[in-house]
């Protein structure tokens, strides 16, 4: 698999922080003459942009966090002037008031390489067909990755999201040999091209490119046998830039290659805010070194991971995260163990060797938490012998005591008795009130 | 010689089971003998009914899990001692029953019952052995 560019994704590391040292320096002075969200949080913070002289004085900077953003919606963390603006994006703001982004010119370039890089990663070269199931709009997906496909010079079928008996004919007749989408989504077209007597094993894909949510390897594992090709994680964020900030290789499959030449991650305590060293797991906080029309200075991401910079099979010497495990918002403490939806996915996975979906039920009684998840008793896990399913929820139970280290009660559930929202399980129901 | 159950998974609240025999009653299809396991969550309905298929079918169309297994009807003879005619042959040879369930046949002054056993073509070999009347799935659903 060709790297896409070579002196730069294999570069030594100590020449890629010289790189990033001065261009963090150049973002810094831009940020604090023209944004007074940073002018005035580095003021409040004691430093300006020539205190910060090596990457380790980072940390005297400041975090943004998403409600940094929400304050100064809608284009207050502009960069530039609007006349240099090509592009604006926005988050879908389901949590909130939504968060709008913006491109330059040269930020649009940047990003349509970036995202070329994460393609080739992937395995998808210029004589590729792409199906592009993200979806076009406001959302960066779609257009992100459309742009790295062209600038890749794959051959790019613009399907968007949705109208999806009509994706698995365009699959069928134009031969993609590369499709992108949400895990979800891309799981969703699987059952629907099974409802349709088509069978993926049957199409032309070698490699998925999905990303834009959190998945399991568990999910990673179904949506390959299910489709019968490799599936590559993608990771990105409209804040930092859009689909196409890390990748996996195809090689490794292990860890997200950052690209570092253009954004530096740091893990952080999200407690404490300590920056801990690599290795070690925590949040991850991104800033951009190259963007111009909306530079981000140590923004939190609330995705949980950690770094590794140890040299890769494919050649790359950028640092890799891990998959991410889930976000700061979704960790649920029970009593005083921190638990992620993800976690208990697994279990399951490894308990049942399926995935049946399943919800996190958290109650406090008294000043005592309890856990119960409850498993929807699919065909495929059902017995006609009690004993069978009482021991089958002993047996996830204890495994959850296992790996989790959290007492939980399993409960077993009738099917469609987790409640859905567009089409998505909700995964925690969380009764406490804290 | 074996006959055909199908069993239900069902969340232990209340009129649960009355809607999957409502199920039934809708598609035309007749219960000849059901078992109710519990625990203090969830039940698993055991059922012989007249078409297994129709009643599969339209459970699942419905939502519910659905699960099918082999299980063997025996005439059991109306005195004291008929119970034991039957299980002690089995006994005797290492075989054992997960669940059993009774219902009285119309036709005869006897019961019949039905078995799940743990190795059905070795049960129903030495039941065969000690003469011991077997009914064919279709003449339980027929009955």
């Amino acid at each position: 698999m060709p790297i896409f560019n070579m002196d730069f994704e294999t570069m030594p590391r100590e020449a890629l922080k010289a790189i990033q040292l001065s261009r963090l320096k150049t973002t810094l002075e831009k940020v604090y003459a023209t944004v007074p969200f940073y002018r005035d949080s580095f003021k409040k913070a004691g430093i300006t942009p020539q205190d910060i002289n090596s990457l380790d004085d980072m940390r005297r900077i400041p975090f943004t966090t998403k409600q940094d953003l929400r304050d100064n919606y809608p284009y207050g963390m502009f960069a530039v002037p609007m006349e240099n603006v090509v592009r604006i994006h926005a988050s879908s703001g389901t949590t909130g008031s939504p968060t709008v982004v913006g491109y330059t010119k040269r930020d649009i370039k940047t990003w349509s390489e970036l995202m070329a890089r994460c393609l080739a990663a992937g395995g998808a070269t210029s004589r590729d067909i792409l199906h592009n199931a993200y979806g076009y709009g406001l959302f960066t997906g779609g257009l992100g990755v459309h742009y790295g496909a062209e600038r890749l010079g794959a051959s790019v079928i613009p399907v968007s999201g949705g109208n999806t008996k009509r994706q698995i004919i365009i699959m069928k007749d134009f031969k993609p040999t590369i499709l992108t989408g949400t895990p979800s989504y891309i799981l969703h077209l699987a059952e629907v091209a099974e409802e349709m007597g088509v069978s993926f094993k049957d199409l032309s894909f070698k490699a998925g490119i999905f990303g834009a949510e959190p998945w399991s390897e568990a999910m990673r594992e179904e949506i390959e046998s299910k489709l019968g090709l490799k599936a590559i994680d993608i990771y990105g964020l409209s804040e930092i830039m859009g689909p196409g900030v890390s990748i996996e290789c195809i090689q490794a499959q292990n860890g997200l290659h950052i690209f570092e030449d253009h954004f530096i991650p740091e893990i952080i305590d999200p407690i404490t805010e300590e920056v801990l060293p690599y290795g070690e797991t925590g949040e991850l906080v991104f800033t951009s070194i190259t963007k111009e029309a909306f530079p981000i200075i140590r923004y939190r991401t609330r995705d949980i991971t950690s770094l590794n910079a140890e040299p890769c099979i494919c050649g790359r010497t950028h640092v890799r995260m891990k998959k991410v495990s889930g976000r700061t918002d979704d960790m649920l403490i029970i009593r005083g163990v921190n638990v992620f939806p993800s976690q208990i996915e697994d279990v399951l996975m490894k308990s049942e060797n399926i995935l049946p979906h399943y919800q996190l039920v958290v109650d406090r009684s008294g000043n005592l938490d309890s856990l119960t998840v409850k498993v929807e008793v699919s065909d495929q896990i059902f017995s006609d012998q009690i004993k069978n399913l009482q021991n089958m929820e002993a047996k996830i139970s204890k495994d959850i005591k296992e790996y989790l280290g959290v007492s939980a009660k399993v409960m077993l559930v009738e099917p469609k008795a987790i409640e859905r929202s567009q089409g998505k399980a909700i995964r925690v129901i969380d009764n406490r009130n804290i | 010689m074996r006959a055909e159950q199908i069993s239900i998974f069902l969340e232990n609240k209340a009129g649960r089971l009355a809607e999957v025999t409502a199920i039934l009653r809708d598609a035309d299809v007749n219960i000849r003998a059901l078992s109710l396991a519990d625990t203090t969550d969830f039940g698993i309905l055991r059922l012989i009914v007249n078409d297994n298929h129709r009643a599969e079918e339209i459970l699942k169309k419905e939502g519910f899990t659905v699960g099918k297994t082999n299980v063997i009807a025996v005439e059991v003879d109306d005195n004291p001692g008929g119970l034991n005619q039957v299980l002690d042959p089995l006994t005797s040879e290492g075989i054992n029953v997960e669940y059993m369930y009774a219902f009285a046949n119309p036709n005869r002054k006897n019961a019949i019952m039905i078995f799940r056993f743990d190795n059905i073509d070795k049960a129903i070999k030495i039941l065969a052995k000690n003469n011991i009347a077997v009914i064919k799935g279709e003449d339980v659903y027929n009955l």
